[in-house]
């Protein structure tokens, strides 16, 4: 049997002497991100995490974090993987204790109430969470939030009552307009942005006093990414906004005060122009300038 | 060493267009070494095989089926007489099979949706759901004649009396109950097998969007996990369903496979449920030519409809596996 004999690999042919550069990193950091927040009007103090510290059988995930979490502002946490700032987020609304080996210690307070004296199907109607993934239940745009509003597995409450509330929910998450003709549509066959504002119409439907969003626009494009970060900004007065997010530029785009974890210790906690542009901690500097992460 | 980033490149000159193959021979097989080339050939005959003998008995069923069967068979119980055209129709067997489909599904499809979704959802201790698992893979391995044995125990105990007939204290433990009962272990592996295919399907992040509006773990498997799984759970009950019309051991054994209905006393249905009776497995294995009855036209009839049925459950699923997908799923 006669095989064919691969052609030769290809090599870009150096010059002599050339060499490979890396393109050197924009002067001044960050400048070149847009901010597209401004001063926030006002900021009340809703969460309060204390000392918390969550571990994963042995293995500590958070270590003794301390962070205020305010209405009126929105909190970026960032961080390389793995550095906790997703189990955090959870910590907050009691989602860390559907891992069995998780244990948490320390307080956090919602409105001076210690949430772990808060039952937790109550707590996380005011504390509500957005995933990474889109991931909306398998049912129409509508049944979505009706979903929420719908007392447990009830099917009670008609549509025609609910649809007011519906309607306010999705109209915040800024999607009423592209769905209000057809709210029968399946809503997993919505586009991707569409989806995850679906998921944020869900949250918000709750009433939450406090807004959790994991990574929202990870699975999005830039386009779908940007109504996002708008509308999170139009939340911030109405919510406190808490947002995990890998891309440090989003969290220059749109938070007020930012919070750099890494391996499970909280590194840095300024306002997003200070800790961007004047780093104190030399991680910080490192890790907003892209040298590791 | 000379690194090979400094190689100039080879080939044509840049411009020149490149050969042209006919084919690709990566895509092909005619590349391939001879013993996978043979391999290829063995699955495709075997996959053309499979095909036709599928299509072989579809075809022949539906050849004698269309032949010999008449619409008034399925209304017409069977009687004594001589030759094919004097014993009746199949009027019990039929009904007897929806009966003991109907009935054997009514315990399986709920029964196996609580283990699948207590298994998935809770499974805590975690010994317990091990033990479970195996004790359903257990009975999904025992033959059913076994299970009919065993049921004869159970449904011929004075207990459980009222459930079949009973003579002067004897109970008989062979009625449209005991082998219902039976049937439904028969499909219980099928429906959870199948139901916990579908919640291990949902992703995690589900469910904690769920739990993250607030919701209870109760509530969310009942509005969204469950709902979610409905095109395997359906598939999971047409198997069941499948190997219940299509069991004669149990039927034998605890339907006492008599050729008509026989009620004994109580209210309507219960008459009838708690006496014996047949159903169209059965009513095939007496008719054909090795069977007590030797009314081979019959037979055909019979296993015709036992075919129809099958391939009408086989487009319920397909209905609902339809409908699924114009829900939608989750992009992972």
């Amino acid at each position: 049997m006669e095989f064919i004999a691969p052609p030769p690999i290809k090599r870009l042919p150096l010059e002599d002497g050339a060499v490979a550069t890396e393109v050197p990193p924009a002067p001044g950091g960050f400048t070149a991100a847009r901010r597209s927040i401004g001063a926030p009007q006002f900021s009340i103090r809703r969460m309060e995490i204390d000392n918390v510290s969550v571990s994963y059988s042995n293995r500590e995930a958070v270590k003794s974090v301390s962070l205020p979490v305010r209405q009126g502002e929105v909190l970026a946490m960032i961080g390389p993987s793995g550095c906790g700032k997703t189990t955090l987020l959870r910590s907050l609304n009691r989602l860390t204790e559907l891992t069995r080996t998780a244990t948490l210690s320390g307080r956090i307070l919602l409105d001076d109430v210690d949430i772990a004296l808060i039952e937790p199907t109550s707590l996380r109607r005011r504390v509500t969470m957005v995933f990474q993934q889109p991931n909306p239940f398998p049912m129409s745009v509508f049944d979505n939030i009706a979903y929420v509003l719908r007392e447990q597995g009830s099917r009670r409450q008609r549509k025609k009552a609910l649809e007011p509330k519906v309607h306010s929910a999705l109209d915040r998450a800024g999607l009423f307009e592209e769905v209000k003709d057809n709210l029968d549509h399946p809503a997993l066959k919505l586009s991707g942005g569409q989806q995850q504002r679906l998921c944020i119409a869900r949250a918000l439907a709750a009433e939450p006093e406090v807004l959790l969003l994991d990574e929202p626009c990870s699975a999005l494009d830039p386009q779908s990414t940007q109504v996002i970060e708008d509308l999170i900004v139009k939340l911030r007065d109405d919510v406190a906004v808490v947002i995990v997010t890998h891309n440090l530029q989003q969290a220059y785009r749109i938070a007020d005060h930012v919070a750099f974890m890494y391996l499970g210790d909280l590194v840095e906690y300024s306002s997003a122009t200070s800790l961007f542009n004047s780093p104190r901690e030399q991680r910080t500097k490192e890790y907003v300038s892209g040298a590791f992460g | 060493m000379e690194s090979s980033v400094a190689t100039p490149p080879a080939g044509p000159a840049p411009g020149a267009t490149p050969p042209r193959r006919g084919k690709d021979p990566v895509e092909g097989s005619a590349t391939w070494q001879l013993s996978d080339r043979i391999g290829l050939v063995i699955c495709w005959a075997l996959g053309l095989l499979f095909c036709a003998i599928a299509v072989a008995i579809v075809v022949y069923l539906m050849i004698q089926g269309l032949t010999y069967l008449k619409p008034s068979m399925l209304v017409t119980p069977a009687t004594a007489g001589f030759g094919q055209s004097e014993s009746g129709g199949f009027a019990d067997a039929f009904i007897g099979t929806l009966i003991v489909a109907v009935m054997g599904i009514s315990i399986a499809l709920p029964l196996g949706v609580g283990v699948a979704v207590w298994l998935v959802e809770y499974g805590r201790p975690t010994a317990l759901a091990r033990i479970t698992e195996s004790t359903i893979e257990a009975i999904a391995g025992i033959p059913s004649i076994v299970l009919a044995l065993f049921g004869t125990v159970i449904f011929s105990s004075t207990a459980l009396g009222f459930l079949s007939r009973t003579s002067e204290g004897v109970v008989f433990g062979r009625s449209f109950f005991a082998a219902s009962a039976m049937l439904s272990l028969v499909a219980l592996p099928l429906v959870v097998a199948s139901t916990r295919e579908g919640l291990s399907a949902i992703p995690q992040h589900v469910r904690e969007a769920s739990y993250a509006v607030g919701k209870t773990k109760a509530a969310t498997t009942r509005r969204i996990l469950l709902p979610a799984s409905r095109p395997q759970v359906a598939t999971g009950a047409m198997l069941g369903l499948g190997r219940i019309i299509g069991d004669t051991a149990i039927i034998v054994v605890l339907l006492g496979a008599t050729q008509n209905f026989a009620p004994v006393g109580g209210a309507f249905p219960f008459n009838y449920l708690r006496g014996a009776g047949t159903t169209l497995t059965n009513f095939v294995y007496e008719a054909s030519p090795t069977g007590n009855l030797n009314q081979p036209e019959k037979a055909y009839a019979a296993a015709f409809v036992l075919l129809l049925m099958v391939l009408a459950l086989n487009a319920a699923v397909d209905v609902v596996h339809r409908r699924a997908r114009k829900v939608g799923t989750w992009s992972s």
